[in-house]
């Protein structure tokens, strides 16, 4: 494995019976970067992360999580992880800081410092006012921000984050999203990010794989994403005086598509820039007034829906 | 750093998270109900019983409640603590930290060796202390509780195997083990008074020995050499161990 990067993921299959959960799954994630893992209910994602962090075996195929083999080097492997699993709790009967001292031991943090780094993420997570309080009274977003906590307080130099948003209020989402990021920016901690959410995605990764029915279906930039996907750029113009009186622009060579809305039009096209300057030569000469003018890039949910539409979903595995 | 090094601190590790995961076993599931009902209403109502149908004297009764108080304390843990935590979702986050299944079991196992031995302690106190009964040989005692402790907080861990999160489901499953052992351990009177069925199969649980052992240091006639007890209480553990570790692999992926 290179020392570039900090996950490597060779042909990994996860069989459970007769379902093939995970296909051949490869990629690499470099040390420091935030790397997402798209993918909609039961693609394979917690299926792969799981294999990651050692939780179950890959039928086949192999995986290198910080310079250790899963398989040779379970538990080194995860010695330098952080994670946070998808429909984990706290130990609810605990305290928060007992909930996460406790973790720190079992990473065999020392004293000084998991007293330290602790008293830092309790109030960097807003929960220093909480500490002496029974895990149990927190909401869901505070357990979540909890969770967080515990898989930080070791300094893992890689962060496995399951969903870690899912169902939370949007405060507490928006939270964890700054702070993985600025836990990123701020320590270099390569953080590998599974979500449903493709906005989160396109705000907080540099790269990300979209998975579906257990086989990576796509791996670049969310830029470089979006660009793969021409046909869903589009310039949409309104009228002053409404939709019928919109000019005929099929005419305009690099228009692929006209669709009719209730106060213009959307024209689909590759060339969004060229196609806006023709649209408004052709209203000037018309005498049609223009209200707006907007050229649209597709969006990451564009190419989502694109790539996993595009592929029917064969029998797939049972988790996210 | 040579390789002896990294072994050593490898060793260092997995014996840091046996005594945490103990930690963190008696703080959360030492008290739970189902642990106190189990591991000590359950052998103190039996013995009464079995006291007051009998009449046994001290010298009988003594021993045999502290080899079966034992025997349910340190094996109540352990059936608790995995399905607890598969029902409240901490498992998958605990065996993806930086120790190894087999610790995690043996912190299970200290745990309820821990539990069961505290409580017998109280036992022996309030034995020595409100009777007549005297300890011949404390040494004896004392070696013998612990190898039962550890060989009955094994077997806990054991019944904890089976994929699921449901603890009453495990908890059924141990007194089924449990309860039989009873009858045939010379706990309720010396093996040497038993019934020739009941002598037959004797040797083949654990509490047996453990009884042989407490009667002993309480200076009665061993039934087994004292080396068979010693001996046969550290093959079941290894025995109970063994399994319990391939059945835990088995299911570690299971019931997340």
């Amino acid at each position: 494995m290179s020392q570039e990067n900090a996950i490597e993921a060779r042909e990994l299959v996860r069989r459970y019976g007769d379902v093939l959960a995970v296909d051949r799954v490869s990629f690499e994630v470099p040390r420091g970067e935030v790397f997402g893992f798209l993918g909609p209910n039961g693609a394979g994602k917690t299926t792969t992360v799981r294999m990651l962090t050692g939780v179950i075996a890959p039928t086949g195929g192999g995986a290198v999580v910080d310079g250790h083999d899963v398989v040779a080097e379970p538990v080194a492997s995860r010695q330098r992880l952080g994670i946070v699993p998808e429909q984990a709790n706290v130990y609810v009967d605990l305290t928060v800081w007992q909930n996460l001292m406790l973790m720190a031991e079992l990473y065999g943090v020392g004293r000084a410092r998991r007293r330290e780094r602790g008293g830092e993420l309790l109030e960097l997570f807003g929960l220093a006012d909480r500490r002496g309080r029974k895990a149990r009274s927190l909401s869901k977003g505070l357990r979540q921000r909890l969770m967080i906590c515990m898989a930080m307080v070791s300094d893992p130099s890689v962060l496995f984050l399951d969903e870690p948003t899912t169902g939370l209020d949007v405060a507490s989402a928006r939270l964890i999203r700054d702070l993985i990021a600025s836990e990123n920016r701020e320590r270099g901690t390569t953080v590998f990010l599974t979500t449903h959410n493709i906005q989160e995605a396109d705000d907080v990764c540099a790269r990300i794989a979209i998975i579906n029915g257990g086989r990576i279906a796509a791996i670049d930039t969310p830029e470089a994403l979006r660009d793969s996907v021409e046909a869903s750029r589009s310039v949409e113009v309104t009228f002053a005086g409404g939709g019928s009186d919109a000019p005929d622009f099929s005419q305009i060579e690099t228009v692929e598509e006209v669709k009719r809305l209730a106060r213009g039009v959307r024209l689909h096209t590759r060339r969004p820039g060229r196609v806006a300057q023709d649209v408004a030569c052709i209203a000037r000469d018309s005498g049609v007034l223009i209200e707006t003018l907007v050229t649209r890039e597709p969006s990451l949910e564009d190419v989502f829906v694109h790539i996993t539409g595009a592929e029917s979903p064969k029998e797939g595995g049972s988790d996210g | 750093m040579g390789e002896s090094h990294v072994a050593a601190a490898a060793w260092r590790r997995e014996l840091h998270g046996v005594y945490v995961i103990a930690k963190k076993n008696a703080m959360l599931y030492y008290f739970r109900p189902p642990v106190l009902i189990h591991g000590m209403l359950l052998p103190v109502f039996f013995f009464l019983v079995f006291v007051v149908a009998r009449q046994a004297t001290a010298e009988t009764a003594i021993p045999g409640i502290l080899a079966m108080t034992l025997c349910f304390t340190a094996s109540a843990v352990g059936p608790m603590v995995t399905p607890w935590e598969r029902r409240n979702k901490t498992y998958e986050r605990l065996i993806s930290s930086p120790i190894s299944q087999f610790s995690i079991i043996l912190g299970d196992v200290v745990a309820g060796a821990c539990f069961g031995l505290i409580l017998v302690a109280g036992g022996v106190a309030l034995g020595l202390g409100l009777t007549e009964v005297r300890l011949a040989r404390p040494a004896m005692l004392a070696g013998g509780l612990v190898l039962s402790a550890v060989c009955f907080g094994s077997l806990g861990v054991l019944l904890s195997a089976p994929p699921t999160n449901n603890p009453s489901q495990i908890m059924m499953l141990g007194n089924l083990v449990r309860m039989p052992l009873i009858f045939i351990s010379g706990v309720l009177m010396p093996l040497s008074e038993m019934p020739g069925w009941s002598r037959a199969l004797a040797p083949f649980s654990p509490l047996s020995y453990c009884a042989d052992l407490v009667r002993a240091a309480f200076g009665a006639e061993p039934y087994f050499p004292l080396w068979i007890d010693a001996v046969a209480l550290a093959a079941f553990t290894s025995l109970f161990l063994l399994v319990a570790r391939s059945f835990h692999r088995w299911a570690r992926a299971k019931a997340l």
